[in-house]
């Protein structure tokens, strides 16, 4: 049974069983409201999936993501105003534009006009951001905390210049007040549910990515490199180059997420794609279990969906909780709650192993069970790395 | 190694997917002119047959806004508690649902929807930022609710579903300019954090100074929370203004005013007009470094009206002595006690009927007689200069001999034409 589930068909099967939960039976028993409120959650699980790729399996702390998210919220958010605009005001001029600014649309709004340019831009602006910057970090062979360092401040920065743009960006105000989706009416109970059907398609689209990615050749390099980086080097790959795609496909990941996330929320703002998002971001994905396939969409979504029910009754209390529960995990369970079963399964094993002859250092290959941190590597026996 | 061939399985679920997500799609808009104009998302489903009545009151208590909106949040308590002593509105008492804004927009705008769509409120109370306030308009608007804003904002904004219960630019803004004015200020250095108000607001100023002869020595602006003004200080310093406006927000004034004493500047010299001190900042920013300095909104705790003593009276009973109102506080308490009015006036709890019957409704409130304008949705608002004493709390110094007509988009001052187009 445990190796049937493991195997291709469990796989297909868990796919499947995942794509009936969201697109069956949660259209069907949720209200317009608590859908809505899923499908926000489920942006802040694709942008998990490409955490877990860039920081799960290939070592990089990405604290920045909220820049990727804003991108490709911002993009989208431009290309709804500007819909609004023509469709409702005549004038194709966003409302704030004309309280706060000029009356006139800068020149780099214009290209955003156009759809197709718009969804375009969602994946190509983040991820031409990202393979820029990638290069430039990773080729350098800037890593660690150096890495994570400069993620988080370029979120801040990010943040920082929107909130100067009063004029063009809506400032701290942000982007909202959106009344159509690529001409359906946002009014729609309808077209709600579409744009949470959207969501969970995208999202289980962005999960079989990650599958494929993690199961190639490709992904073995990528376990490698965050291992073993100069090991990987002598053997002639080119770690920056590894780093760099996976921190591209994070970021892509992250723009889509972002540009679903405008029409489902109805608003971005600065206060969505700074440095205290892009934290909330990592945290889903460490408690859930960062180096597997699902760890970081369950921990996302259920650190998500905790947070909207608990934080009305425990206003205060839930940031402390939140951020108890992810020093407990970071401290004595790196792995995530998704190490929990093999955590206990090796116990048993040791167990085993105590009575009678040690087993062959050939383990089997468990998708779900999680690495451990390289640091704590050089602490753990030579049989326990992979 | 195993590649995983999982992409063939993969294929059919993501088309299949694909085509549930697509015939889920719901109306197109074909017509935008009736398009903006189609009723919301099915009928509200506010319960009117029991015994009480849910209200719903959204404020952040977490986040870098709490120490500010939960004071709100006391005094909105104060009035419901008071309106179901007194018998409740209609008959029914008010069961209030809270909701935590925690100062991010977009939870404002998730919470608010929640307290129209699940908890079914019959109105809704609070906001603070601009940006909160931002990002929950389009919610009340799509499901035809009620939204009471009780703070001072810069004005540019008129909607069917929002009352807006605190000053607008020409309530707080322009009666400060018109004090300073009368008092001989020439030349004048603005403040201000980098966000919409205070944009807005020396927008106005600047608008103000043109058409009045002031001249406009500076204008700078600081990160929220930033806390570093030695040079914008020196800069104030060497202008010679004769006066600065401030619309620092938060723990910037705590920074700035600390700055403006250390490079020798004092109230007597060139006094600090602030928009966003109330009673409730004082003690953070340090009566020392702020005693004498001027303030102007619409409402201070000392204010000598019974409606005043009895308001203070029992919010200090029932939270402590040690407690202080301020302006925002006390348009809060207003905005229940308004919306109470209102459908009292309509005999119905139903948004399109309170809208109706909005216009002209009164309210004997602690800063004095208040009067719904219909068509802007706002209230008439008796702007006040004050004084910070040397007990922390405000005296007035000005007061504007009648109440002031809200107007939102200074549609009837010739010089801020050019202002909102």
């Amino acid at each position: 049974m445990r190796g049937l589930l493991r195997g291709r068909l469990g796989t297909a099967a868990g796919f499947a069983l995942g794509t009936v939960l969201l697109l069956g039976v949660a259209p069907a028993v949720l209200p317009v409201f608590s859908l809505g409120l899923l499908g926000k959650f489920l942006c802040f699980a694709i942008v998990a999936v490409g955490i877990g790729l860039a920081w799960g399996r290939g070592g990089m702390l990405t604290l920045g993501q909220g820049v990727f998210f804003g991108l490709g919220a911002y993009v989208m958010a431009m290309h709804m105003k500007l819909a609004d605009a023509s469709l409702f005001g005549g004038s194709g001029v966003p409302d704030f534009m004309s309280l706060y600014g000029s009356g006139e649309v800068p020149g780099w709004w214009e290209p955003f006009r156009s759809p197709a340019v718009t969804l375009l831009a969602v994946v190509l602006i983040p991820g031409l951001v990202a393979l820029v910057l990638g290069l430039a970090i990773f080729k350098r062979r800037v890593k660690g905390a150096y890495f994570a360092i400069l993620s988080q401040a370029l979120a801040a920065a990010f943040a920082v210049f929107l909130i100067g743009q009063q004029a063009t960006t809506g400032g701290s105000n942000g982007l909202s007040g959106f009344r159509s989706f690529f001409g359906f009416d946002l009014k729609d109970p309808n077209n709600k549910v579409m744009l949470y059907l959207i969501a969970a398609v995208v999202l289980l689209l962005s999960i079989a990515l990650a599958r494929q990615l993690m199961h190639s050749r490709f992904g073995e390099l990528l376990v490698a490199v965050r291992d073993q980086e100069e090991r990987v080097r002598f053997l002639g790959y080119d770690p920056a180059t590894i780093k760099t795609v996976t921190y591209v496909v994070a970021a892509v990941l992250a723009g889509i997420a972002g540009a679903l996330f405008v029409p489902l929320v109805g608003i971005i703002s600065p206060a969505d794609v700074g440095v205290i998002p892009s934290i909330a971001f990592l945290i889903g994905v460490a408690i859930g279990g960062r180096a597997t396939l699902l760890g970081p969409v369950l921990g996302a979504v259920g650190v998500a969906a905790a947070q909207s029910a608990l934080s009305s009754t425990f206003p205060s209390f839930w940031v402390y909780f939140q951020g108890l529960l992810f020093v407990l995990v970071i401290g004595f369970m790196p792995g995530g709650l998704a190490s929990l079963p093999a955590l206990l399964g090796r116990r048993r094993r040791l167990r085993t192993a105590a009575s009678t002859p040690a087993v062959p250092a050939t383990r089997v290959r468990t998708p779900l069970a999680a690495p451990p941190e390289p640091e704590q590597n050089a602490t753990m026996p030579e049989e326990a790395r992979r | 190694m195993r590649v995983s061939v999982n992409k063939r399985a993969f294929l059919p679920l993501a088309a299949a997917a694909m085509a549930t997500a697509l015939a889920g799609c719901g109306s197109q808009i074909a017509d935008p002119a009736s398009a903006g104009s189609t009723a919301s998302t099915g009928t509200s489903c506010v319960d009117t047959s029991g015994s009480s009545i849910k209200v719903g009151f959204i404020n952040s208590l977490s986040g870098t806004m709490a120490i500010s909106e939960s004071t709100v949040f006391d005094s909105l308590t104060l009035a419901a508690e008071e309106i179901n002593a007194s018998g409740g509105v209609l008959g029914k008492q008010l069961q209030v649902v809270s909701e935590d804004g925690a100062s991010e927009p977009t939870k404002f705008a998730e919470r608010a929807g929640k307290l129209i769509q699940q908890d079914c409120t019959a109105a809704v109370f609070g906001g603070w930022t601009s940006s909160s306030r931002k990002a929950m308009l389009p919610v009340f608007e799509a499901n035809d609710a009620l939204l009471f804003y009780p703070v001072q904002y810069e004005g540019l904004e008129s909607s069917k579903n929002i009352f807006y219960t605190g000053a607008t630019t020409n309530q707080q803004i322009i009666p400060a300019l018109d004090y300073l004015a009368e008092q001989g200020t020439k030349s004048l250095f603005l403040v201000g954090s980098d966000y919409v108000f205070p944009r807005t607001a020396n927008k106005i100023i600047q608008a103000y100074a043109a058409a009045k002869g002031i001249e406009i020595l500076g204008e700078e602006y600081t990160p929220l929370g930033s806390t570093e003004f030695s040079t914008i200080v020196n800069k104030v310093r060497d202008s010679k203004a004769d006066a600065v406006f401030n619309t620092l927000n938060g723990d910037s004034n705590v920074a700035f005013f600390r700055q403006y004493k250390s490079v020798g500047l004092a109230a007597d010299t060139m006094p600090v007009v602030s928009v966003s001190i109330a009673e409730e900042e004082v003690p953070g920013v340090g009566l020392d470094n702020v005693e004498g300095q001027l303030t102007a909104w619409d409402y201070y705790q000392t204010l000598d009206t019974p409606a005043n003593k009895k308001f203070v009276a029992a919010f200090k009973a029932k939270f402590g002595a040690e407690r202080v109102t301020s302006d925002p506080m006390e348009a809060a308490y207003t905005s229940l006690y308004l919306w109470k009015a209102m459908v009292e006036k309509a005999g119905s709890f139903d948004v399109d009927k309170v809208q109706t019957a909005a216009d002209g409704v009164t309210f004997e409130a602690p800063e004095g007689l208040v009067t719904v304008n219909g068509e802007n949705n706002h209230i008439t608002k008796t702007p006040r200069i004050g004084k910070i004493n040397s007990e922390g709390l405000i005296d007035t110094v000005w007061s504007s001999p009648e109440a002031v007509e809200p107007d939102p988009f200074l549609a009837t001052y010739d010089w801020a034409k050019d202002l909102a187009k």
